[in-house]
């Protein structure tokens, strides 16, 4: 067994874990953060992605002893003080969703595509969405959602 | 998956140590490869060897008409990094196409290469770019590392530290991208050398290889109708249900001609 101390959300915690657990077992499981999703066994999905080091990393590909030292960021650390992040608030107001089950990892993914590249066109953007599948919408809506929140981040910084 | 003794060494000495120890001990980079073949089961290391804490592995710096990366870099600092995208920007662009944000964010240069997979893209870049890789112990040179499917010159207990790649006068890659994987179906590396012209590629066949053809052709005149009636054996290509060899024979010249005119302008 291996102890485990990182920080998720802002929190720091301590777990003890076997080395062969994945990090998003070690969010799900150990720390009841199901908004981590896990689409598939073959690390091509993207349900999983969280951001580790402020870096978007599929967290079923990751060992959790991997991640001690670092800091995470899941989907339920987003939200600031009731508030949904610029991100969250854009899929809904765009409908970019249907069932839901991709759109934790798109969120966290589309998040730092519009922090590392802010300039990113239409065509970027469809490509940074490589490694997250969505079965139900199409992308269009998705995309639209995250060119909009890309202009209203610009705006504000402007 | 079966678990595992995990250990996170800072140094290469310290980390051949721990592979040595080992009853069957196995290097872990940005385990984009190695955890999916972990959790089908298909390899049941006794020991991982983390490489994530050795930080003599990282960087990139050129040396006179080189540039050299570190094993234990990922495909999106390759990709991002000002001195690859100013000495060899078809390197950067290269790393950018590697499969997904999230896979280029963990994978690292290292773990592509001893892995070998006949995808992937970085071998194309190590042949044509008249690359040498480093290990812990010796240099071996890009036309004697691949050596098969999925196996390279690396002996199982060898740390490949870096990459000496030679700055080209002018390079550039394209691929033919699986529309499932993002892998190479066929992906060229073409660069000039005032020594002459290499054309590196990946995909096509069991592992990596240089098209030696294509190589005089374009050294005798560096344009992409050189390549004209120029053709590759099928025989010796892959077959899969996604691409025959036909398809993939097809592929290599177009891809190539590709490579020249990109690199062009
Ligand atoms: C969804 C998906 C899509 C992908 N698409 C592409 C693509 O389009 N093109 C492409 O090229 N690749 C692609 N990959 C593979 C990716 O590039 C991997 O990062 C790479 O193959 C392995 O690098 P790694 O650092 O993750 O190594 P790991 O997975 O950690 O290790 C792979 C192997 O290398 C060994 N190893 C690691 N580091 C060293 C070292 N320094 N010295 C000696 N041995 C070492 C390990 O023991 C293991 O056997 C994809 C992967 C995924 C999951
Ligand atoms: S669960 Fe599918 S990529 Fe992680
Ligand atoms: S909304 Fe259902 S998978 Fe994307």
């Amino acid at each position: 067994m291996s102890r485990v101390t990182l920080q998720v959300n802002g929190k720091q915690v301590s777990v003890v874990v076997e080395p062969r657990t994945l990090l998003v077992e070690l969010l799900r499981d150990k720390l009841q953060l199901t908004g981590t999703h896990v689409g598939c066994d073959t690390s091509h999905c993207g349900a999983c992605v969280v951001h580790v080091g402020g870096r978007s990393v599929k967290s079923c590909t990751m060992l959790a002893v991997e991640a001690d030292g670092a800091t995470v960021t899941t989907i339920e650390g987003l939200a600031q003080g009731g508030k949904l992040h610029p991100m969250q608030e854009s899929f809904h107001q765009h409908h970019a969703l249907q069932c839901g089950f991709c759109t934790p990892g798109m969120i966290m993914s589309a998040i730092e595509l519009v922090e590392t590249r802010p300039h990113a066109d239409e065509h970027e953007t469809r490509e940074w969405l490589e490694g997250n599948f969505c079965r139900c919408t199409g992308y269009h809506n998705i995309v639209k959602a995250i060119l909009s929140c890309r202009d209203a981040m610009r705006e504000k910084s402007a | 998956m079966r678990d595992f003794q995990f250990h996170r060494p800072s140094t290469v000495a310290e980390a051949l140590h721990l592979l040595r120890q080992a009853s069957a001990g196995k290097l872990l980079g940005g385990g984009q490869s190695l955890l999916p073949v972990l959790k089908l089961d298909m390899a049941e290391p006794s020991d991982l060897v983390s490489l994530s804490g050795v930080t003599e592995l990282r960087g990139i710096r050129t040396e006179g008409n080189q540039l050299i990366i570190g094993a234990f870099t990922t495909h999106a600092e390759v990709a991002a990094s000002a001195e690859v995208r100013a000495k060899i920007p078809s390197l950067a662009r290269l790393a950018d196409g590697i499969g997904d944000p999230q896979v280029r964010n963990r994978g690292t240069l290292g773990g592509s290469l001893a892995h070998a997979d006949p995808a992937a893209d970085y071998p194309a870049a190590v042949l044509g770019l008249s690359a040498t890789v480093h290990t812990d112990r010796r240099t071996v040179p890009a036309d004697r590392f691949f050596t098969g499917l999925f196996e390279t010159a690396l002996e199982p207990d060898e740390i490949l530290t870096a990459v000496r790649f030679t700055i080209p006068q002018r390079a550039a890659y394209a691929k033919f991208a699986s529309h499932a994987s993002r892998y190479a179906v066929v992906g060229v590396m073409v660069a000039q050398y005032p020594g002459g012209v290499r054309v590196g590629v990946t995909g096509a066949g069991p592992s990596a290889f240089r098209w030696t053809a294509a190589e005089s052709a374009l050294t005798a005149r560096f344009a992409p109708e050189s390549l004209a009636g120029l053709t590759y054996p099928a025989d010796d290509l892959t077959s899969t249900p996604e691409a025959t060899a036909d398809y993939r024979a097809h592929l290599l010249p177009i891809m190539t001609k590709r490579a020249v005119q990109t690199a062009l302008g």
